[in-house]
């Protein structure tokens, strides 16, 4: 399953574009949206057990985070935040629509500027 | 380390570590532990509220069920499962992190969770924002009519609610319904496009479980069957949960 991911997104991005973190597959970290932990009413320990995945992201020196489920996506994207918003957090489905070219202008939320405006479908 | 002393409480055998022990195949081994560190040293909750994976794991190997029930640090762990791989022994800490979650009384696990549960068991939509049948079609309907006029090439895309016979059933975080429903789009469009059969269910098209989280071992069941007798009464093939 997660190789099947690792090939639609080389397939997306072109595989020059792909950064694997470090550990990766089994051996990578939970980000610490899980369990619960996102609505556990803890924000401070949260934060905290997500560090790791943050410098693990900021490592890749990739400007773009992509995240299986909304979960991951709402902790990763907050761990970004309070680094002055180091990188973008993307679903997968963006990724790949904007590839197919059929992304609309209001389904781009959580694109960068970089990307805001390519390729906007219908405009 | 100028820690302060540990003192156990007293000499029964744990009851809390024998009761999971109980339930888990093979005892979750346990017993097995071998103090190497290697959990904790790669867990991203170490040391948070000061407590990791083996100091955990061996309170309850040394009967402190008292400490156990109190530490917030069951809340902390994510029951990511990386411990257990690593684990020389495969000993199955998450699954004695999740018992430990159930034995706070239910008022006074983290409300957060607790009212994502309370809401899902409301009604049959299993919607942890409390979403009704009526509300979530509605908005399904309502954004997949702007869609198609404003992009023609979509202009025959479907979102079907409660399909009969379809093959995929979808299920649908409540997050994007009720506070961001333009993100459903991009994943009705490659469905579209690839001609996926599918379907959202009026009941059961929530994909979160908090009751899972909160260790409400009933209302877990509930949710799940629930999920499960939707998927049925359409006659899906395949269920499929986007968390
Ligand atoms: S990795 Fe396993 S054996 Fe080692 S301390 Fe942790 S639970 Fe014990
Ligand atoms: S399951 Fe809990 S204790 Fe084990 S690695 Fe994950 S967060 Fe740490």
């Amino acid at each position: 399953m997660a190789e099947d991911l690792r090939y639609v997104v080389k397939k997306v991005v072109g595989e020059e574009n792909f950064i694997d973190m470090s550990p990766n597959r089994s051996n990578n970290y939970c980000c610490g949206g899980g369990g619960g932990f996102l609505q556990a009413g803890y924000p401070e320990e949260r934060r905290q057990y997500g560090k790791m995945k943050a410098d693990q992201i900021l490592a890749t020196g990739a400007p773009y985070c992509i995240t299986p489920c909304h979960n991951c996506h709402a902790q990763v994207h907050d761990l970004s935040d309070i680094r002055g918003h180091a990188w973008e957090t993307l679903h997968l489905w963006t990724l790949i629509c904007l590839s197919l070219g059929i992304l609309g202008e209001n389904e781009r939320e959580y694109l960068g500027e970089d990307l805001k405006n390519v390729a906007v479908y219908g405009a | 380390m100028g820690e302060p002393a540990i003192k156990l409480g007293g000499n029964h055998k744990s009851r809390f570590l024998d009761k999971v022990k109980e339930i888990l195949p093979e005892g979750g081994n346990l017993d097995l532990c071998l103090t190497c560190g290697a959990c904790s040293s790669g867990c991203p909750a170490t040391g948070i509220g000061d407590m990791d994976a083996r100091k955990f794991l061996r309170m309850a190997a040394l009967g402190m069920d008292e400490e156990i029930t109190k530490t917030e640090w069951v809340w902390h762990c994510t029951m990511c499962q990386r411990c257990s791989y690593v684990c020389p022994m495969q000993i199955n800490i998450p699954q004695l992190v999740f018992n430990a979650r159930g034995l706070w009384p239910r008022e006074l696990r983290p409300k957060g969770i607790l009212g994502s549960c309370d809401m899902a068991l409301k009604n049959d939509t299993c919607s942890a924002m409390g979403t009704n049948e009526e509300d979530f079609r509605f908005v399904v309907e309502d954004v997949l009519e702007e869609y198609r006029e404003a992009q023609p090439e979509f202009a025959d895309m479907q979102a079907p609610v409660d399909k009969q016979g379809a093959h995929y059933f979808l299920n649908q975080n409540s997050r994007e319904p009720v506070t961001e429903p333009d993100e459903m789009v991009p994943l009705w469009k490659i469905l579209h496009i690839v001609g996926a059969d599918w379907t959202y269910g009026s009941k059961g098209w929530a994909a979160e479980n908090y009751c899972m989280f909160m260790a409400d071992n009933d209302a877990w069941k509930h949710i799940v069957e629930v999920k499960a007798k939707a998927v049925d009464d359409l006659g899906c093939k395949v269920w499929l949960n986007t968390e």
